[in-house]
């Protein structure tokens, strides 16, 4: 059956990009108010969703070339390398570091292993859910 | 340089290997697998000057430091004798198998990472100061080697064997562990260096002996002793040079590590000497028994393996009376079991080699139909005659020197006046003798049956021919060595076996040199254990010329009277028995189970809380109720009421979806929101999630429920609710201790960098649940896309059939 939803087409090509750029700022902020991995990778699926049902799993799939079962894959590579990569430094797993560093543009920030530990997290989020969304729907 | 690290070096190199299978189909991959035990051999060579003075190595990788348990390399003489054993011998079996293993018809990526997974294990379990990372290893031994056994998986002896073997060192492994933890108890430590220091305090603890027997059960179980050893020759399965490597050389040899390496902290025990040394023996006799019986060429080896293995046990067993007598014969004994354990790991892996040429060569291994092979494949046959020599105890082989080592300290045995030995003690070297006799007559009969006589008229399913040169390089370095070891044993007693000795008893000798032993070929005449190899000899031969008469004797024992038997009926009864305990209350209704799950929370959680008088209410730390509790309260309620009056699924879905965000406004009004957050966008997402699968699901009917069961429901219902509440009302109205909040507040700035507790929490303070958390989402992830894609491929497949 093939649908017409010009106007649900149009406003998601918009709103896609503010979920999805808000959910990149919920994760960097996350340390330090409301936000993290978890709920930026459950954002960005809930705007990959938003697309799967304005346009079709097809189009979507086209827009979005990825493989999510590989991309959960890094992302629980990323976590687990960020806690292994201690062992290097003679500390206990899991031990995580912290610093300031003044970078250009942004001046001067704290940047966090935990952070690395984090983009895995989201990106686990991320490919899981679509991995399960996409094999069930495709399954139609 | 933390040399610790190097014991990962395998399995981080076994990262690359499915790349470099796939990438470079030229090139064997067993080539880049080579360099691996090859370096790291070369690295441990350099310990040697170290532990030749009687001196260590540690080096540490932190792992739960406030439990006492971490990484620790420790290299003295006996880990470094088994970690040369391990990385040398590795390195002759991934040459081997190179030639071994086809590469364009074999899984080698999978073959080469379990094999270096296993080295790795290895590494560890020899290397390892603590006993739960020791504990760590050896089940990662096990684990790889039930994956190298099962290598070919599709047939059903592999995963028979693989399985056996796995569910008996597996539970040794967990008895083991026991003993561990109840010496950690005891010894305060889980250092095996302090609890060493400490054993004079261990033996008068109440579990010394519970303790000493569960880590005896370990160590017999992987070092195939009576009655375990029968996981053994069913690993044959394996290909052949897993066979050589695991199954002879190193990790069988993994009990006899433990034994040798716990034997300062046991051997006061009375229970230690009679067991070690009588399990043993016994697994000597029976083992070289029952291996004249086999067929099959790697069968015979398997026994033989299992029968050497007993002799080094006893032989330990024997060393640890060093500690009750002051003798200098005991003391000896750890030298002979040391000696022997290097001699047997190079004739038994040079042999393995030889029946895996022969059975690559020919296309058999069943020894009825060889024969004959010895003017076609002269190398393998010098090569086999020297190892299987060398297994008979006979001269100029290095086999000899300690099996002369073996015979003398099992005559002396008797000679010790403690614990029954003295009475009893006879019964030693008699079954000494006798086991010697039969491991003559396997020896022969393994080398000459396959490689003398006359061909057997039937053809071979292979023209046999002699094997590639590359083939052969292993086995013809390891038999090189039977033979140089055997003119020149003071040098490799010095260097290797004299600092190992010393790890075996260290309370015994403060410098390696004061091991007062030098191997000699020839002791003269008037020594009593030359008479007994003569003996040897003399019976073996008549028996081995002789063995088509009395083989028949073996038909005597009934198979269902035998240990295989008994592990059979056992797997059998447990899986029926298990099968009828779960039948009897898996119904397959996931309301049954429900029901049970939430009915013994209610009686268990209502029952304690009432039993301990823990329930109280305090009014006054309640927090004022808002309008907007209120309104949203009424929401959700009304928002339930609606999900159990639906009439129609998509009724139900946008109600629970109102439940979930009712519940989200919840955590808005009471200031959490991070989990208004997530919970705000779990709920859109699973609702467009049941959405997406909503075509599929069958229109809400009634399932049959009759009056009484909605009844049932609505107790348990009813039930659950009040005891979450009551729960609830009793945590938050005592509080014993401040609320842990205020710690993470104090210290989340200055401990983690951070500002948002929740996220810290989440990352860094309890990062392992997140981290298992997410490893669990992808297994589900990957479980619907398992689930799905299998049912859609298979009902494709069924199309095309029609």
């Amino acid at each position: 059956m093939k649908t017409n939803d010009v106007i649900l087409q149009t406003a998601t090509k918009v709103v896609f990009f503010i979920i999805f750029l808000f959910s990149i700022h919920i994760f960097f902020a996350g340390h330090y108010t409301p936000g993290g991995g978890f709920v930026g990778g459950l954002l960005t699926t809930g705007a990959i969703v938003l697309l799967l049902l304005a346009f079709d799993l097809k189009t979507v799939q086209k827009a979005l070339p990825f493989n999510f079962t590989i991309v959960t894959g890094i992302g629980l590579l990323l976590a687990l390398g960020t806690a292994a990569g201690s062992i290097f430094f003679n500390v206990p797993f899991f031990t995580h570091a912290f610093d300031d560093f003044t970078l250009p543009l942004f001046g001067t920030t704290s940047l966090h292993t935990a952070m690395i530990f984090d983009a895995g997290v989201y990106l686990v989020v991320v490919g899981a859910a679509i991995t399960m969304i996409q094999t069930i729907g495709g399954d139609a | 340089m933390e040399f610790v690290l190097l014991i990962f070096l395998p399995i981080v190199a076994a990262l690359f290997v499915p790349l470099l299978f796939k990438r470079l189909k030229g090139i064997h991959t067993g080539w880049f697998v080579l360099v691996v035990p090859i370096a790291l051999f070369v690295f441990y060579l350099g310990f040697i000057s170290t532990t030749m003075d009687g001196g260590y190595a540690t080096s540490e990788l932190q792992w739960i430091p406030s439990l006492g348990i971490s990484f620790v390399s420790y290299i003295d003489g006996l880990s470094l004798l088994f970690s040369l054993l391990i990385t040398g011998i590795g390195a002759l079996v991934v040459l081997y198998s190179i030639f071994y293993l086809d590469k364009d018809r074999e899984q080698l990526n999978n073959f080469y990472v379990y094999l270096l997974i296993f080295m790795s294990a290895m590494l560890g379990v020899v290397q390892s100061d603590n006993v739960i990372s020791l504990y760590l290893f050896w089940e990662l031994t096990s684990i790889s080697s039930f994956l190298l056994i099962g290598y070919w998986y599709t047939r059903d002896r592999s995963r028979f064997g693989a399985l056996k073997s796995m569910m008996i060192t597996v539970f040794g492994g967990l008895m083991m562990l026991g003993g561990f933890v109840l010496l950690g108890i005891m010894g305060d430590t889980y250092s095996i260096r302090e609890l060493i220091a400490n054993s004079a305090t261990l033996v008068e603890h109440e579990f010394f002996t519970l303790a000493l027997i569960l880590v005896l059960l370990g160590a017999f179980t992987k070092s195939a002793q009576f009655p375990f050893y029968i996981w053994l020759p069913d690993a044959m399965e394996a290909p052949t040079p897993v066979s050589a490597y695991l199954h002879s050389a190193t990790m069988v040899k993994a009990g006899i590590y433990l034994v040798a390496r716990f034997t300062p902290i046991f051997a006061v025990s009375e229970v230690w000497v009679w067991l070690v040394t009588g399990i043993g023996l016994l697994t000597l006799f029976w083992g070289s028994f029952f291996a004249v019986k086999q067929t099959d060429l790697k069968a015979i080896l398997a026994f033989s393996t299992v029968s050497q293995l007993g002799l080094i046990m006893s032989l330990l067993g024997a060393g640890a009376v060093a500690y009750h007598a002051d003798d200098a014969i005991f003391k000896f004994a750890a030298f002979a079991a040391i000696f022997h354990l290097i001699n047997h790991a190079t004739f038994k892996g040079s042999l393995f080699m030889i029946a895996g040429i022969v059975d690559h060569e020919t296309g058999t291994r069943d020894i009825r139909k060889l024969g004959g092979l010895m003017s076609i494949m002269p190398v393998s046959f010098t090569v086999a005659f020297i190892g299987s020599m060398s297994m008979a105890g006979l001269p100029p082989f290095n086999g000899f020197l300690s099996k002369e080592m073996f015979l003398q300290s099992m005559l002396a045995i008797r000679h010790f006046e403690l614990y029954n030995f003295a009475t009893w003690g006879i019964i030693f070297p008699v079954v000494a003798w006798i086991a010697s006799v039969f491991t003559f007559v396997y020896s022969f009969y393994f080398v000459f049956k396959t490689f003398a006589g006359q061909r057997k008229s039937e053809p071979l399913p292979q023209t046999p021919h002699e094997a590639p040169v590359g083939m052969l390089i292993s086995p013809v370095l390891l038999a090189t060595l039977v033979v140089g070891i055997f003119f020149i044993p003071n040098l490799i007693g010095k260097w290797l076996v004299k600092p190992a000795v010393m790890a075996v008893q260290p309370d015994l000798y403060n410098h390696p040199s004061e091991v007062a032993v030098h191997v000699a070929a020839w002791h003269g005449f008037d020594s009593p254990a030359l008479w007994m190899t003569i003996a040897v000899v003399g019976v073996g031969a008549v028996l081995y010329l002789t063995m088509n008469k009395w083989q028949k004797l073996y038909d005597i024992q009934p198979q269902y009277l035998s240990l295989n038997a008994l592990y059979d009926s056992t797997m059998m009864f447990g899986e029926s028995g298990m099968n009828r305990l779960s039948r009897f209350y898996m119904t397959g209704l996931i309301r049954t189970y429900l029901l049970y799950m939430f009915a013994f929370i209610v009686a268990i959680t209502t029952a304690t809380l009432f039993i301990k008088e823990a329930f109280v209410v305090d009014m006054d730390s309640f927090s004022p109720v808002t309008l907007y509790g209120i309104m949203t309260a009424i929401i959700l309620v009304i928002a339930v009421v609606m999900i159990l009056l639906a009439k129609t699924r998509l009724a139900a879905i946008i109600a629970l979806g109102a439940v979930g965000y009712s519940v989200a406004l919840f955590f808005v009004i009471f200031k959490a929101p991070d989990l208004a957050l997530t919970q705000l966008v779990i709920e859109t997402v699973s609702v467009a999630l049941f959405l997406l699968a909503f075509k599929h699901l069958p229109s809400l009917k009634n399932h049959g429920e009759t009056t009484r069961n909605k009844l049932g429901n609505a107790v348990i219902a009813v039930g659950v609710g009040v005891t979450v509440a009551l729960v609830a009302l009793s945590a938050h109205s005592q509080k014993l201790i401040p609320s842990i909040s205020q710690y993470y507040k104090d210290t989340v700035a200055t401990e983690a960098g951070g500002g948002n507790i929740v996220n810290v929490i989440l990352v860094d303070y309890r990062g392992f649940d997140t981290l298992f958390e997410i490893a669990v989402l992808s297994i589900a992830g990957i479980g619907v896309l398992g689930m799905i894609r299998l049912r859609l491929a298979r009902k494709e497949g069924k199309d095309e059939n029609k």
